[in-house]
């Protein structure tokens, strides 16, 4: 028995090899290599450190990075909040419509959002004339834009489950309206409002492809700003010496949203009623603003780009759809639109077909709790806490060379590589919770039937996961699709991703490459929604199986 | 000699301190015989029926079948059957393809697969429910099918797991004599673990009392 059960974890450790490399290869030695090179140069450089660190860009960027995030998540709770009351305490017919219309911001990639508000503040944009283009306002007004949800979604979530009976009870102790929701309601609420706003802190804070494109030259992150040291300056080493700051500055916005999380889960715990209630026509005063206001926000970015994308010289037309397939002029792109659209779909279904796999792998791995299979969970997920920037640049410095006589600099395949990673933490989360949810003894029925361990799986394991399976797949590739943070790094000139393509050509001059930089983030937009649309409807069954 | 043959078997649960659940227990169970383990809930009657059929792993002793010791064989060769006490059917088969699952493991071929699982479901009473989805059953048939299920591959020893507590009361006495009469007509040797003991008085022809992981 002894060496049955050794035998078993020898099994165990041979299959989390594989995601085990994997991570090491494309995360985690990157990573190491940024830490090596950003203190060390030969021995310890706390000259060259400081260097960096004490220099004005860096303080501009640390200041710019902790106020846009500031800004952005104190607009989305302030947004969001009310949006929460309007969608989910209250009950109204075409609620369901609304809610999933507003989900729609979130799922968009970064350079989409980027270039729909571009479309909306730039110079010849539809709101050109408030000055907005690359200020701050307009990259607070993007960073609501994506986050306002998380925050709707999750107080939504809390409101609809809260208890009414305590308002209740503090209006029969003589409170009105306002006092019971300031000093009950609002209370009660607090740790998901907390556990929200340190998410959305987080997205802020890691938000490149919108501060890239929105702040232009002007208005500077530690991500664009690694982003330039790079790019323009070709210093690395400062490069390397800044990401390490915003590795700090996302560890630390982490740790609170961990805490904040565990106060939610404690508070949540205490009872589940139905907190929802039928909205009345007093109602009307609150939801109608908020519900106007959150439409505006979404619906303005989204119509200019459609509208942007549509004009031509005389009127409006699909020129620039058409113009995709044609030749660009050679300095704008070496390549057509087209044919980085499809560099785009074949590296993305790698990317997501390494990625389910390795989560495959993962989540069997992880169905039984123990000290090892936490461990691994935890390594597994750190590429969430890690801006998609910094692995970009991680494996940059490391692998643009050799390794073992295969010559890896600029191959196409360090993309989906580096893609499959940042998308791997959220199929593993998908994965686990349908693996765990089966009973540990329907697998032992299947082995008392004569089942072996790889039919146990094939035959009880498979059919239960492959709707998850093809959940996680929908998102990977979504992810991948619309990857920029660290496709940008690694993406050769010649064989650009649909999201390089269209920050490139926003960033030429000329109205034929911004309305066709429009056209493909149109496409891009309807792709990625497209596929997540299709991949949600695999969820509606999920667990109705068990 | 012929059957199961438990010698000083000993199941320990790591922890701390590690929880001794079955204390150095032997017992014999001969071929056709039906045997309940009886004992109150925590006894370990469910961890001993477990280390017997392989799905829980020994500290230590051995189980032997006629004479060969079967301790190191994983369980899906050991060929013992269980019904588990919430039937553990698989949601996403139905009715007929759960109860075929022992063949297409042990590679039976389709015709006579599909003649045996019509022959097992008229043995546990439910003719005509092949097709069905395992959902739409009641907790009673439920527990039908999870014994025809077992039954199918043709098991040397079948070991039951409470399998009928989580019925009615009213339900469990009716099903108790069906499920003895189920297990003689196919002369299936059989261990059943119950903490009921007048159900252990119907369904088996030897009683065996447990507790604190300890027969007495």
């Amino acid at each position: 028995m002894g060496t049955a059960r050794a035998h078993h974890g020898l099994g165990w450790w041979a299959l989390a090899a594989v995601p085990l490399a994997f991570l090491g290869l494309f995360f985690l030695w990157p990573l190491a290599t940024i830490l090596a090179r950003g203190l060390f140069d030969g021995g310890f450089d706390a000259a060259g450190v400081l260097e960096v660190v004490t220099s004005p860009r860096t303080a501009d960027a640390v200041v710019t990075t902790v106020t846009l995030a500031t800004l952005g998540t104190l607009g989305s709770l302030a947004l969001g909040v009310p949006a929460a009351y309007a969608l989910y305490r209250l009950r109204w017919r075409g609620q369901g419509a609304v809610r999933a219309i507003s989900a729609v911001p979130f799922v968009l990639p970064t350079i989409v959002v980027g270039a729909a508000f571009t479309a909306l503040f730039g110079r010849s944009g539809l709101l050109g004339g408030l000055g907005l283009d690359q200020t701050w306002v307009a990259i607070v007004l993007a960073l609501v834009f994506y986050n306002v949800i998380v925050v709707t979604r999750v107080v939504g979530g809390a409101w609809a489950a809260l208890d009414p009976a305590q308002a209740d009870a503090a209006r029969t102790l003589g409170a009105d309206r306002w006092a019971a929701l300031r000093h009950v309601t609002l209370p009660a609420l607090a740790p998901a409002v907390g556990s929200a706003g340190a998410v959305v802190f987080l997205f802020c804070a890691t938000s490149f492809g919108v501060v890239l494109v929105l702040g232009g030259t002007r208005v500077n992150t530690l991500e664009t700003e690694i982003y330039l040291q790079v790019n323009q300056f070709l210093d690395l080493r400062a490069a390397a010496v800044l990401a390490i700051a915003q590795m700090a500055l996302v560890g630390v916005a982490l740790a609170a949203s961990a805490w904040a999380r565990r106060r939610r889960d404690r508070t949540l715990a205490l009872r589940r009623v139905d907190g929802t209630r039928p909205a009345t026509r007093r109602d009307l005063a609150v939801v109608v603003p908020v519900l106007a206001l959150l439409g505006l926000l979404l619906a303005a970015p989204l119509y200019a780009l459609v509208e942007r994308s549509l004009r031509t010289g005389d009127g409006h037309g699909l020129d620039h759809y058409i113009a995709l397939f044609g030749e660009p002029a050679r300095t704008v792109l070496p390549v057509t639109v087209a044919a980085a659209i499809a560099n785009s779909l074949v590296t993305a279904t790698i990317a997501a077909v390494v990625a389910t796999g390795l989560g495959l792998i993962v989540a069997s791995l992880l169905t039984r709790r123990s000290r090892r299979s936490a461990v691994l969970d935890a390594v597994v997920m750190l590429p969430l806490g890690v801006s998609a920037v910094i692995v970009g640049l991680g494996m940059l410095l490391t692998l643009n060379r050799s390794v073992l006589g295969v010559d890896l600099r600029g191959s196409w395949w360090l993309v989906p590589m580096a893609q499959a990673g940042v998308a791997l933490p959220l199929v593993v989360r998908t994965l686990v919770p349908s693996a765990r949810a089966i009973p540990a003894p329907m697998r032992a029925a299947a082995s008392t039937l004569g089942a072996s361990p790889w039919a146990v799986w094939r035959q009880v394991d498979w059919p239960l996961l492959r709707r998850p399976f093809g959940l996680s797949l929908g998102f990977a590739f979504a992810i991948a699709l619309g990857e920029f943070g660290a496709t940008t790094f690694l993406a050769r000139p010649d064989r650009p991703t649909l999201p390089t393509a269209i920050y490139r050509l926003l960033g030429r001059p000329g109205i034929e490459n911004v309305g066709m930089a429009f056209a493909a983030s149109v496409v891009l937009a309807a792709m990625t929604a497209g596929i997540m649309m299709t991949a949600e409807r695999m969820r509606t069954t999920v667990g109705g199986d068990l | 000699m012929s059957g199961l043959d438990v010698e000083d078997l000993s199941v320990v649960y790591a922890g701390t301190p590690p929880v001794t659940a079955v204390d150095t227990v032997s017992l014999t169970v001969a071929r056709g015989e039906i045997v309940a383990l009886l004992g109150p809930s925590g006894c370990g009657k469910s961890s001993l029926l477990a280390a017997v059929v392989g799905t829980v792993p020994l500290a230590s002793g051995a189980v032997r079948w006629d004479g060969e010791d079967v301790t190191a064989t994983p369980v899906h060769q050991r060929g013992f059957g269980m019904v588990f006490q919430d039937g553990q059917l698989f949601p996403h088969r139905s009715v007929a393809r759960n109860v075929a699952f022992g063949l297409e493991m042990a590679r039976v071929p389709r015709d006579e697969r599909r003649s045996r699982v019509a022959d097992m479901l008229e043995l546990v009473g439910l003719e005509g429910f092949g097709d069905r989805a395992v959902t739409e059953l009641s907790g009673g048939q439920c527990q039908r099918v999870a014994l025809a299920r077992s039954l199918a591959p043709g098991p040397r020893l079948l070991a039951l797991d409470e399998p009928l507590s989580a019925l009615d009361a009213e339900l469990r006495g009716r099903l108790a004599v069906d499920v003895r009469e189920i297990l003689l007509a196919s002369g299936t040797t059989a261990v059943v673990v119950t903490h009921d003991p007048d159900e252990a008085e119907v369904m088996a022809s030897r009683v065996l009392r447990m507790e604190d992981g300890q027969l007495v």
